[in-house]
């Protein structure tokens, strides 16, 4: 019998392990703060290669849009990026969190094998 | 991430190590850290290392106080291996598995640890000690023994005591316990092993059903998981 593990996190490094043995160019971006009432805890993961495909998540789906494109930036440019997203951002408008919570994410590249 | 980093962290997960990656925020330089060392090419302060295994204990990411480096903990699931398929472990192991662990039973007698005693728990009905070597317990496990059988616990608990386990408990009065002890230290075993074995197992709640002893011992192993075990028996 399959039980729910909740200690059990999805497993987005051993998709990006695959990703890496099939040669694609990658970013992960990473919660690492949240203030409030925020979708997804620390420790989240979203990776995203170069032709845009994503796994994972860092929001409801509210900020992955943003968080996608300073990714492809990453992978082309090689800098990590700290991001925040909130209703308090000036950005709320476009890429702002419905929750009402704020998120602070990290994006870097992962280097190829 | 560099991809030596990215390896040794994927060679951790796959052991079913715990290991942490400290990234410093600022230009992404990083290190892991492991309950036993660090690599990588971000060197961390005593202070920093420690904050990184308190993470891991806690299964807490974050980013330190100053905000400069954030700490992704990679834990693999808590688990827990009791000895003896016994009417307590029928009522700890699902409160176990409520709780988020990952239950293995031990029992090599006939007809202790069947299927029907426990829907959906995994259960070895293998020797102790052969069982628990298989199971490889490490720091994110907890080893309670419920047997009262000196066959039985006593060949786990050698196990147990050379292990990383985080928490090991026997079931047993005082006198047992100090009778287990005895055999212990003929066996080698020390003082410094006595301190971590709970015995007798769980907080001193006055439990007296397998429900309550159960109650006890999930409440002793959670507050030794968050390391603050306020309650130990007065001697």
């Amino acid at each position: 019998m399959d039980k729910y593990d909740p200690t059990q996190q999805d497993d987005i490094l051993g998709r990006i392990a695959e990703w890496r043995r099939d040669g694609r160019r990658i970013a992960v971006a990473t919660v690492i703060k949240t203030w409030g009432s925020s979708p997804r805890p620390v420790g989240s993961q979203l990776a995203i290669d170069d032709s845009g495909a994503m796994i994972g998540s860092v929001s409801g789906g509210c900020i992955e849009g943003a968080v996608v494109r300073e990714a492809m930036q990453s992978i082309q440019d090689g800098k990590p990026r700290t991001l925040d997203f909130g209703v308090s951002d000036e950005q709320a408008w476009d890429v702002g969190l419905a929750c009402g919570g704020e998120v602070k994410v990290y994006v870097e590249r992962i280097e190829g094998q | 991430m560099q991809a030596e980093l990215f390896d040794a962290l994927m060679a951790y997960r796959e052991q079913k190590r715990p290991v942490a990656m400290v990234t410093r925020l600022e230009d992404g330089a990083q290190a892991l850290v492991t309950p036993s060392g660090t690599e990588g090419a971000l060197d961390l302060s005593n202070a920093q290392i420690d904050e990184a295994r308190t993470r891991m204990r806690d299964d807490r990411s974050g980013i330190s106080a100053d905000g400069a480096h954030f700490t992704h903990v990679h834990n693999p699931p808590l688990r827990m291996i009791i000895v003896g398929a016994v009417h307590i472990s029928q009522l700890l192991a699902p409160m176990a598995a409520l709780s988020g662990y990952a239950v293995s039973i031990i029992d090599p007698r006939a007809s202790f640890a069947t299927e029907d005693r426990f829907p959906g728990i995994a259960l070895s009905d293998d020797w102790p000690d052969e069982a628990m070597e298989a199971m490889n317990p490490d720091s994110r496990t907890a080893i309670v023994t419920l047997t009262h059988d000196p066959k039985l616990d006593d060949p786990a608990l050698h196990v147990a005591l050379k292990s990383d386990a985080f928490y090991i408990a026997c079931l047993g009065s005082k006198r047992t316990h100090a009778r287990r002890l005895e055999r212990l230290r003929e066996e080698g075993f020390t003082d410094a092993d006595f301190q971590r074995i709970h015995g007798p197992a769980g907080l001193p709640i006055g439990a007296v059903s397998p429900a309550e002893i159960a109650i006890s011992v999930m409440a002793e192993m959670t507050a030794v998981k968050h390391g603050t075990e306020p309650l130990r028996a007065a001697a």
